[in-house]
């Protein structure tokens, strides 16, 4: 009931003074605001930092078969064929901070469009799920293969800007037909420049088509393919339905071991096994869980036992993750710097126009003290009208910050987020600096001795 | 609410009360050992030049200040000593004061003005108790159309008889009134005078009037001279209280 009085009591003073209100309030209006601006734009700018290094491939989690050592000799990371493509979509299903999963299937090999031949970087056969970690859904020009394609390992692919280049001479490529190992693939997408990477290899220097399509129809043998230090001789092929539509190509369905390596390491059969998966995490701060997920997956899928090594490796890049989120950290940190300064501002604002309150109703305080309000009570009133000061600068400052970071967003394109975060932080720290500013005018007032304070002219 | 059937026993007893200004070096004594007895149900006035001691002494008797040696007997406990939460309670709940320049709440209506004591009370009251308590009090001095009216609304006479009304809103054993009108014209002065009369015989309130109006004194039934910081004299022997 007495808190209650007091509030009302602290309402009504501040009812009495509309327009100094108002403008006392305003200091913390624009505190408030601001802090909830730059926390949204903050916010924005971070998830467009996280984004750009989305393209750079900062989430990129790549998933390698394991090193396959046999009588001494180690081949290598990626030489073991442990991963398959039924691998992949088990982990866009089962691990939830997986963003998009590519299986690729790697070639080297020369691609041939009428007189002009080139050797690309990469040739990757994978699905369209590629260009969604990648962040390359934009192409430049056609469209990108589809999952269509991949289940019936359509001849189409898209390019990088350099094969443009160094095929075509800078011409439309679009509807014209490249030949892969003797393969005629029609080009049906132009891939965005992307630069190099931070290796310094070309990203551009790709050629992209459905994985089926590569493993069945130009890669011959993928374990001579993955491991580039046996010479890929094609095998005479036993059984082999493809080879009756394509007989050029020698298709091994199953790898074919040297005896000494059959002998010493026999190898689980699958029926198709995949060079590399390709996935990413949401965002930089689930790549922790998501190697965890996928790890836990993938040794229950291989059927592995507890004392067993793990028959792959995942690669996190954690350095550009590092990079990344020490950015933003300090993007953030920064604008809540300059954005509590004002905070502080209003809050000093806040404390003067008290002080002049305390001194302007002197007879008031006086008043109240001889008829039995004691010092606590004083206290509390003023330091009850200093807190409802803050917190409704607070709320107009919430409302302020939203519709601030709103136009921000739509007049000037910068990305803003909402931060529930910072609502919750402007509305605690309008509280606090009601009380840490209110306390010494208050304090001041309850200290007052009634008799000077009811003569006070 | 009459104190007149109750046995007369002194309300207020004051024992050789000393009070000493220190400004920096200099020592200012304004009161030299006052001693002093008043009755439930009295009316006293407290007359004397200004500089005489004679607003100490009323601060001193209304609880807002602390005599620097002595004792204060109210209502049977000594209370010079009190620490100030203790003194702000006394207050509340014994001390009602009207003063010269009315002090009223600016910008807040009459019954706000005269419920603003009962915010203060140990009771907890409810606001609507509250407002019947000032409603009543208000119709009592004849505002009750006027409840809703700000200070800058009312007469001088009205202003005052709101600020009697705020001094009596938590039923106080002793009405304190600091030249209540020394911002009256004589008619509404007198008007005043005999309210506080009637107040003192048909509620048995006690009250000490402090002015420095001869005419006005004269409306009590003992005058306390001060001068000098000490008792002059008593004029006008007491009377049985109440029994005017």
């Amino acid at each position: 009931m007495r808190s209650y009085i007091t509030l009302k009591t602290a309402l009504s003073a501040l009812r009495r003074n509309v327009m100094r209100t108002v403008l006392t309030t305003l200091g913390i209006i624009i505190g408030v605001a601001s802090v909830i601006t730059m926390m949204d734009i903050g916010h924005g700018s971070s998830l467009a930092i996280q984004k750009t290094m989305i393209s750079i491939g900062a989430n990129t989690l790549v998933i390698l078969p394991g090193a396959l050592s046999t009588a001494g000799i180690n081949y290598g990371a990626g030489s073991m064929m442990t991963l398959t493509p039924q691998d992949a979509d088990a982990i866009v299903k089962e691990a939830p901070p997986v963003v998009g999963v590519a299986p690729i299937v790697r070639a080297r090999t020369q691609v041939v469009y009428g007189n002009r031949n080139w050797v690309p970087t990469y040739v990757y056969g994978t699905t369209p799920a590629f260009l969604q970690v990648r962040d390359w859904s934009d192409l430049d020009e056609g469209e990108a293969f589809t999952d269509h394609d991949v289940r019936n390992a359509s001849k189409v692919c898209i390019i990088g800007q350099t094969i443009v280049n160094e095929l075509f001479g800078g011409e439309s490529p679009i509807g014209k037909e490249v030949r892969i190992r003797s393969v005629a693939f029609k080009v049906i997408g132009v891939l965005k420049k992307k630069g190099a990477n931070l290796m310094g290899l070309d990203q551009d220097d790709i050629l992209l088509a459905p994985w089926t399509t590569i493993k069945y129809r130009v890669v011959a043998s993928s374990i001579s393919n993955a491991n580039q230090s046996t010479t890929n001789t094609s095998n005479s092929a036993e059984v082999n339905t493809l080879s009756t539509i394509y007989p050029e190509i020698q298709q091994n369905l199953y790898p074919v071991p040297t005896a000494t390596e059959l002998a010493d390491a026999p190898l689980p059969i699958r029926f198709t096994t995949v060079d590399q998966i390709l996935t990413a995490a949401r965002s930089s701060d689930q790549i922790p869980a998501a190697i965890q997920q996928i790890t836990t997956l993938l040794r229950e899928r291989h059927h592995l036992r507890a004392t067993d090594p793990n028959d792959f490796n995942i690669r996190d890049m954690t350095e550009i993750t590092k990079a990344m989120s020490a950015t933003t950290d300090l993007i953030t940190k920064l604008l809540l710097y300059v954005a509590m300064i004002s905070l502080v501002v209003g809050g000093i604002g806040i404390m003067n126009i008290m002080l002049v309150s305390v001194t302007e109703r002197t007879r008031e305080i006086g008043l109240r003290m001889a008829v039995g309000a004691d010092p606590g009570d004083i206290l509390r009133q003023f330091l009850t009208e200093a807190v409802i000061l803050c917190l409704l600068g607070g709320a107009m400052g919430i409302l302020m910050g939203r519709s601030c970071s709103y136009i921000v967003s739509v007049v000037l394109h910068w990305p803003t987020a909402a931060s529930i975060g910072a609502i919750v932080a402007a509305v605690v720290v309008s509280a606090t600096v009601g009380v840490i500013f209110g306390f010494y005018p208050a304090w001041t007032a309850s200290r007052l001795n009634p008799i000077e304070a009811l003569r006070y002219e | 609410m009459t104190f007149a059937e109750e046995p007369l026993v002194d309300l207020i007893e004051l024992r050789d009360v000393h009070k000493t200004y220190f400004l920096g070096e200099v020592e200012l004594p304004v009161l030299l050992g006052v001693s002093l007895n008043i009755s439930r149900g009295e009316f006293v006035s407290l007359m004397g030049v200004s500089g005489s001691g004679k607003s100490t002494l009323m601060n001193i008797l209304g609880c807002l200040d602390y005599p620097t040696s002595g004792e204060y007997w109210l209502d049977g406990r000594e209370i010079s000593q009190l620490t100030a939460t203790e003194q702000a309670r006394l207050r509340n709940r014994m001390i009602g004061f009207v003063f010269q320049s009315f002090n009223l709440l600016p910008r807040t209506t009459a019954l706000e003005n005269v419920r603003m004591p009962l915010t203060y009370t140990q009771e907890n009251l409810s606001e609507h108790q509250m407002n019947e308590r000032a409603t009543a009090l208000l119709g009592k001095f004849g505002l009750a159309d006027r409840a809703d009216h700000l200070p800058s609304q009312l007469s001088g006479g009205q202003q005052q008889r709101v600020a009697i009304a705020r001094s009596l809103v938590n039923n106080p054993q002793v009405l304190l009134a600091d030249e209540p009108t020394g911002n009256l014209d004589s008619r509404t002065s007198a008007e005043l005078l005999q309210t506080f009369q009637q107040l003192n015989r048909s509620d048995g309130l006690t009250i000490i009037l402090v002015t420095h109006d001869p005419g006005v004194a004269q409306h009590a039934q003992r005058i306390i001279n001060i001068k000098d910081g000490l008792i002059e004299k008593e004029g006008r022997p007491l009377k049985p209280g109440g029994a005017a």
